[in-house]
Formats: C-alpha cells, structure tokens, sequence
C-alpha cells in the first residue's frame, strides 16, 4: 500500500461527499417529514363552515362543530352588553391582551358585531366543553351575570369569554377565525387574512 | 473539543464494545483487495432492507388494515398524504429491487463458491433470508387488496390444499382463518409483514454479517486470504474495509439510487410487473381475474409448478426448486471455488442455469399456453439438472460413473413423460426433449470426451 | 467478461421461443394522452361529469383537487361541475346506490379513479370509440363494442358520436376462427383488419368498417380529439402526481448523478493506496 496520499485532494473530496450526500440525505427525508402535515382528507373536513344565524333569538346559543371541536354562536341581549364592563374587576385578562383572539376581536364585547359572541367552547384549563349559564341561573344561582361554567374544574366565563380570576383556567376562551358572509351567515375558520 | 470526544470514547468503550466493533467488523475486518463489480450487491441488499423498513414504517402510518378500508387507504396515501406517492413507490420499486439484488448476490455466490467450506453455514443463513424475504413479499403483496392481491393469495395459500392425509384444507382453513381469503386473512398477513417477518429479517442479517466476519470473505479467485499472512498477521491480500470499501460502497449506494429513482419517478409500475395492472381494480371475491400472475421474483417457481400436471407433486416440486439451493455446499464439494479456475463446461453450465432461470421467469409472468407449459417443463428438468451437475462436478468421475448417472436420469425422466402422455402433445413432447437430452450431452458427455471440463491451476495469490 | 457474452448468446437464441408464451386480445389504438395540456383535461373533465357521473364516481378524487390542478377557478367548478355536493372539500362521487344499480345494469357502474391505471390509456380510448349498433336481443342497450365484447354499459356518448355500423366484407366459405388485428381510424369511422383463420388454408385479412350511420353533434375526428380529451383527463384521475413525480424525478437524478461523480472521485483517490 503506498503512502504519498494527497491529503488536501481527500478532504476535499471527503467534504464534497458529505455536503452533497447530506443534500441528497435531506432531499430524502424532507418527504418522510411532510407525510405528517395534515393530509388533504384532513384539510377537507377541517375546512371552514357557513353557519346560519338567522333564527338565533336574542339570548339563546348555537354550537357548530369546526375542526372536531365545538364553536358557541351566542346571540347577546343589550343588557348583557351593558353589563360587561362592570365584571371587569373580577377577571383575569379583562382587556384581552393575552393571544386568544383574532385582531378583530380584541375588544371590549371580543367579536366582530357586538350582538354576536362567537367562541371555540373549549375550557382554557384542561380541555372540557363548559355549560353555557345564564344570568342567576343554577348551578351558580343568584349574582350569576351569566357567561359560562365549566363542571369539570370550576372554571367560570363571562358573556365575553373572559376567565374569571381565581378559577383554575389561565386565559379567555378563544375567539376563532371567523367573518360574516351576510347579516345571518357566519363562516368559521376563515377571515381572509385579516387576522 | 477533540479532547472532549476522546474522553467520551474512553467512557463508552469502558461500558459498550464500541470500538472493538469498529475495529473487528470496519477498520480491521481484512477483506480481499480484488473485489470487483459482482461484490457491490451485499451491502446494496442492506440498503434495500433499510429503505423498505423505513418507507413501510411511514406507509403503516396511513395504511388501514381491513378487507373494507385498504384499498381506498392506499390511494388516500397516493393523493392525500403530502409526498404519499412518493413514499408508496419508494416501497413497492425497493421490494423488486430487493429481490433483484439478492438474486444477483446469490449469483455471485455461485460464480464463485461462497457457499463451499467454510461458508456452508453462512449460505444456509442467506438462503433462509431468501425465503423470508419470499415470505414478506407474499404478505405484502396482499395488504393493497387489489385483484391481483386477493387471488394470487387465494391461489398460493389453496396450494397447501394438496397436502394429504387430511392435513390440506384444514391448514388452509386456517392459514386465511376463514372460508375464503377475507379480512381476518389481511389483518393477520399485516402484522406479519409489519412486525414479525422484519424482525426475523433482521436477525438473520445480522447472524448473516457475524457468520462472514468470522470466517473472512471470499474473493472472485476463490482463494483464502488467510493462507497468506504478514508478519503482523494480516493478510497480505487483504485490506481494511474501512475505509476501502465503505469509499467504494458510498459509490456503489450512488449508482444503485440513480437507477432506483429512474424507476421510482419514471416507471413505478414497471411496465406492469412492479405494480400489476389488475391491483388497480379493488379485490372481488366473485370475479376471477382473467390471468393470475404472481410478482415477477416468484414466476420461475410458478412456472415449474403450473408445468406438472399432478397438483401435489406440483406443489412438493416447486417447494423443492427453492429449498435445494440449501444443499448446495453438500452438492458441489469441488475444491476450486471460483468459476475462473474451473472448465469451461462449468462456466456454460452456470450460465445455462440464469438462461433457464430467466426464461422460466418469463414464462410464469404469461397466460398457460400448450407450448408455454411443454417448455415450463422441460426447463424444469433442466432446473433439478443444474444440480446434479453441481454434484457430478465435484470431482472426476468414472466412465462407468458418468453412464450410471446418465442411465438413471433417462430412465427417471422417461417416466415423467410415460406418466405425463397426451396424444395431443405428443410431437411438442419430442421437440422439447431435445433441449433436455441437449443438456446431458453437453454437459456429461462433453465432460467425458472433451478437455471442457478441466481445470485451471488456481493461483497462490489474488489477481 | 466471457461469462456474460455466454449468457448474452443463448439468451438471444432462446428469445424466438417467447412466442410459446405469446397471448391474445385486440391491440388498441393509442390515445396520444398529454398531461400537460390542461385545456384537454377541462375538456375531459366537463365531458366526465356531463355523461359519465350519472352512473360512475371518481371518489378518490375531490373537487377542490381538480379546480387546483386544472387551474379552474372554485365557483366555476361548483357552478358546472358539482351536482350532488355543495362543498368544495367533498370527492366525486355519484348518488346512485349500489343496490339499485346492480337491479338496473347488472353489476354496478365500477368507480373509475384507477381505471386509467387498470386499463391504460390505449384501451379506454378505443373501447370508447368503437361501439356499435348490435340488435342481438340479448344486448341490453343495442350495442356492443369492439374492445369488450358484450359490455353491460350503453353507449353514452352517441349524441357526440352518433351511431355506428358494423360493416362486414363478406367472408369466404370454411373460416374456423376471426381475429381482429388493427383498429385504424378513418374519415367515416374506423377501419378493422381482421384476419380470418381458413380451415386447412392460409389465414385471410379483410378490412371491415365501423361506419356513423346515424350522425351525431360530432364529425369523427372532432369525437376522437374529446375522447382524447376525456382519457387524458382519467389519466390524470388516475394518478394526479404523475406530473409532480416527472418533475422531481428529472432533480432527483440529476442530484444523484452529481453524488455518483464526487463519490467514485474519492473512491478512486483512495484506492490509488492499493495494489
């Protein structure tokens, strides 16, 4: 074996082979990671949805299903709006100023037309869906503003979706991306980028 | 920093065999200095069993396992899953290219006599990957649950219907664990080929790799390195096979890729003998495919099988083609390994067989014909020949010798044709007798009455 | 070396022996399918949806796939193509049920998302093509076709077409058997080369005609070119990467070639050491 190696010419040449090797390496493993992007099939069904408000009388609540998971429609009284800056004192985030909503829906009332409360119903704390409470209703009887309880750990909403302080949720309840097609068509899921 | 990685060594090597690893199977495994283009297909079978491992781990993420949702999973994978096309195809082109590797492995092994002392244990492991490796691609081949998925099963497994005694159709009762080949079939075929079938493949790789680096390899002079040692104890033909052959085997990795992505992108399907057509119509018990036709790596067994006219001797035959290749290293005890140094005769022999295997192949891919099969048949004669040959080969032998084993196959072969006489068939049943009878008078008179036959002086040395 | 042109030889000689194991089936024409012409593939998948969705689905396919690929906008899609769906998300697929089609047709209408696959493009081409008027009482719809000899389907596409004949030359006495050897089309219709195996003689060819009898909206190359159309556009329901998958595969080859190169270079360099 002889011994007069161009040392220089291997490691260039033992460089070359590592870069395009791991070029071609990374060209092979990009597709293996892309697999797990969510597929067309779960694209489709997570595709944004119409609802129709039409028929949605003044305090009363629909709940859609968007991406498996469910969106409250509540259509608010003048008096509950009325009453949404006195509970200001007794919640945690009372000016949304953590993440939880679209640009849109950073405000006092947290939605687009202040009548129309739109919300993903999914407890901030560890994942329940909360019931959907009225003003003095059970089970939080007299004093209740009304807003939203959750049975699972006792985290309490106002008719904002803001967390109450001292409850076990963190944050408001999320606002998702939403915008009006018409004056009684909402689709959810899709804002046109103006978030 | 390199003072930190050689403290990290010390560490490991004190607690795992790290470096004794490296050095007894990598930087000092001494391997012989004149490998040439037939000893590429070893590790470029290993990398076939690493991109089918990855790429099938990935496809059981979307694939569903049930007679109802498989095939609409598959195309869910094909057009839904982002890169799924390309994944899928990475799978079915490395099953055909797996196969193609091994064959031209084990065909080097022929050439040169692996398999001879004191190989015999390490070809005995190879073969047995072989047949997991036909397992496998038995299982897999079902999971699309397309046409030809469902009853080249159905075909294959009512095969082990022909055992006697009773055995038959309770074993292939449950082999499919139902009346026909259905969902129970598919589930359980699925965990095989996902799980246990891999596993085994992934021992017998690694008793197959430990079985070399025990006893060195072999070399295309088929002579022992280890019989010529330096004064340090390594072979003077030898050089480490790192970093020689992983240099040369990182090239070889390169060449085998830039065919596998030509097919993969350009041809997955390979004209219809990597995907079959059929497959892309969703499996129906009710109808029959026109024409039933196994993947291309099993068509020359096929062949013999569909060739014999009796069911069970068909079955027991085409068993036989494969597992007489384990007793090769018994058959063919010649002292010179490797076809460089043996006759001429030898090497016709040799190249007779991939002719006879090639043309079987072909055949097994076709729709029976009457000539088709008259030829099937033939070749199968030819196929069991090859090794008799083999063993007739193993040394000189008497005249009176030779004439005994000639007068035997006669006798034996006469009575294939007595048993197996149709009128009808009578003139293609002469005609194709020539090549059998072709056969032995090359190979067994030309040993005789000719200098075909003698060997070469085998070097010291390699070349 | 030596070994291989053995090898090479007798595989040459044995290769005439292949014809032992030759088959049969009519040769179809070719459908000259071209992917990348997407106007082709709208025409094909109007065609698709107007005379084929009533009885056979795509379910496989979505039609927010199909407006992304074939560069059509989603309300045009929605608007023309969707019939039994309001979201664009939703596959192709049909209202018929299964149990009801099986009653009227026999078995039912087979979904065609791989049929290009399971078929090629050739056959489906020329299977649509060549129906003809059949008044054998055991056809169901009064027609029959030169690729699948007494198909259950009827022929959709006779308002494009219109109705064809098939013209027969007379045939000589004692013919055993006929084989149809080529479709060739022609101004009015197709030509078919059949051979006819004589008993105890030479085989015979004759050319009989598939002839428009009655004419459709189409003249016969117009009705080839949207049947073109409509294969290339099940070509591409048939595999919709195909196009994606040439393109990465010319990138992937050309990255590998460049590795091979630098590869075999230090191999080469290191290999200087031995012998």
């Amino acid at each position: 074996m002889s011994t007069d190696v161009d040392a220089g010419r291997r490691r260039f040449l033992t460089a070359s082979v590592t870069v395009v090797g791991g070029a071609a390496a990374v060209g092979t493993v990009v597709p293996f990671v892309a697999a797990w992007q969510p597929s067309e099939r779960a694209r489709a069904i997570g595709a944004p949805i119409e609802v129709d408000i039409s028929k949605l009388e003044p305090g009363g609540m629909v709940t859609a299903k968007w991406r498996g998971q469910p969106v409250w429609i509540v259509n608010r009284t003048p008096e509950i709006l009325e009453a949404l800056p006195g509970i200001d004192d007794r919640l945690r985030d009372p000016e949304s100023t953590q993440d939880q909503q679209p640009d849109y829906a950073r405000n006092e009332v947290r939605s687009i037309k202040p009548e129309i409360l739109v919300l993903i119903g999914i407890c901030t704390h560890l994942g329940c869906s909360p019931s959907y409470i009225k003003q003095d209703e059970a089970p939080l009887g007299t004093g209740w503003p009304g807003g939203f309880f959750c049975p699972c750990h006792g985290s309490k909403f106002d008719y904002a979706g803001r967390v109450y302080a001292g409850v076990p949720a963190p944050t408001n309840l999320v606002v998702p991306p939403h915008q009006y097609v018409s004056d009684t068509r909402i689709l959810i899921g899709a804002d046109g980028g103006s978030a | 920093m390199k003072g930190m990685l050689t403290g990290l060594l010390t560490w490991t090597d004190a607690r795992f065999p790290l470096s004794k690893l490296w050095n007894e199977h990598l930087a000092k495994y001494y391997a012989p200095k004149n490998f040439n283009f037939w000893y590429f297909f070893g590790s470029l079978a290993l990398l076939m069993l690493v991109i089918q491992i990855v790429s099938g781990i990935w496809l059981t993420m979307f694939y569903k396992p049930s007679a109802a949702e498989a095939f609409a999973s598959v195309e869910y994978i094909m057009r839904e899953v982002p890169m799924g096309w390309f994944i899928r195809y990475m799978h079915s082109t490395g099953a055909s290219f797996f196969f193609l590797v091994v064959y031209l492995h084990m065909f080097r092994g022929l050439m040169y006599g692996s398999y001879k002392n004191p190989r015999e244990l390490l070809w005995v492991i190879g073969m047995l990957i072989y047949l997991c490796m036909m397992v496998e691609g038995f299982f897999g081949y079902l999971l699309p649950w397309g046409q030809m998925s469902y009853w080249g099963a159905q075909v294959i497994i009512s095969l082990f219907g022909a055992l006697p005694f009773g055995i038959g159709e309770p074993l292939t009762l449950w082999i499919r664990g139902d009346y026909v080949v259905a969902d129970a079939t598919l589930n359980r075929f699925f965990a095989l080929h996902v799980a246990a079938v891999p596993l085994a493949l992934l021992a017998l790789v690694g008793a197959h790799v430990m079985a070399l680096h025990e006893v060195g390899s072999n070399n295309p002079d088929g002579i022992e390195i280890k019989k010529n040692k330096d004064a340090n104890g390594i072979p003077m033909d030898g050089i480490p096979f790192h970093p020689y052959y992983t240099v040369k085997d990182i090239w070889g990795v390169a060449v085998c890729l830039i065919l596998f992505a030509a097919v993969l992108f350009f041809a997955p399907t390979f004209f219809g003998y990597f995907i079959e057509q059929p497959n892309f119509v969703p499996a129906n018990p009710l109808k029959t495919p026109e024409h039933i036709a196994p993947v291309w790596y099993f068509t020359p067994y096929y062949a013999i099988l569909r060739a014999i006219p009796d069911k069970l001797t068909g079955v027991i035959l085409m068993f036989a083609s494969v597992l007489v290749f384990f007793i090769l290293p018994w058959l063919d005890r010649n002292p010179i390994k490797s076809i460089r140094y043996r006759g001429t005769l030898f090497r016709l022999l040799l190249g007779s067989f991939v002719v006879v295997f090639i043309v079987l192949g072909y055949l097994g891919t076709q729709a029976p014909t009457a000539g088709g099969s008259e030829l099937g048949f033939r070749l199968g004669e030819i196929y069991f020949s090859f090794f008799l040959i083999m063993w007739l080969y193993t040394k000189e032998r008497t005249a009176s010798f030779n004439y005994t084993v000639l007068g035997i196959v006669a006798v034996l072969f006469l009575f294939f044709d007595v048993i197996r006489f149709d009128s009808e068939k009578a003139t293609l049943m002469l005609t194709s007798s020539v090549l059998v009878i072709g056969y032995y008078v090359v190979f067994v008179l030309g040993s005789m009455y000719t200098k075909l036959n003698e060997p070469k002086p085998v070097p010291e040395r390699v070349t | 070396m030596k070994m291989k042109r053995i090898i090479a030889a007798i595989v040459f000689c044995l290769v005439p022996l292949v014809t032992l194991g030759a088959g049969g089936g009519v040769a179809p024409m070719s459908a000259n399918t071209d992917l990348t012409n997407t106007k082709s593939l709208q025409n094909g998948a109007r065609v698709f949806v107007n005379y084929c969705m009533g009885c056979h689905s795509i379910e496989f396919m979505r039609y927010s796939r199909l407006a992304d690929d074939l560069g059509l906008d989603q309300d045009l899609v929605a608007e023309h193509l969707m019939f039994t769906t309001d979201t664009i998300g939703d596959p192709m697929t049909i209202a018929m049920e299964a149990d009801d089609a099986s009653g009227w047709f026999g078995v039912p209408p087979p979904d065609l998302s791989v049929i290009a696959r399971a078929r090629g493009v050739d056959w489906l081409y020329t299977y649509l093509t060549t129906f003809y008027a059949d008044a054998d009482p055991a056809r169901p719809f009064g027609v029959n076709n030169l690729m699948f000899p007494d198909v259950g389907m009827p022929h959709v596409l006779w308002p494009l077409q219109g109705v064809q004949r098939y013209v027969k030359v007379d045939r000589p006495a004692d013919v055993e058997s006929e084989r149809i050897q080529k479709i060739e089309p022609d101004d009015k219709g197709f030509k078919v080369t059949t051979a006819l195996h004589v008993k105890d003689g030479p085989t015979v060819h004759v050319t009989d005609m598939l002839e428009v009898s009655m004419p459709g909206s189409m003249q016969p190359a117009e009705f080839r070119k949207t049947v073109r159309d409509l294969v290339n556009f099940l070509d591409y329901v048939g595999e919709p990467a195909k196009v994606t998958r040439f393109k990465a595969g010319y990138w992937a080859i050309i990255l590998l070639a460049v590795f091979a190169l630098i590869a075999r270079a230090l191999y080469k360099d290191y290999w200087r050491d031995v012998h």
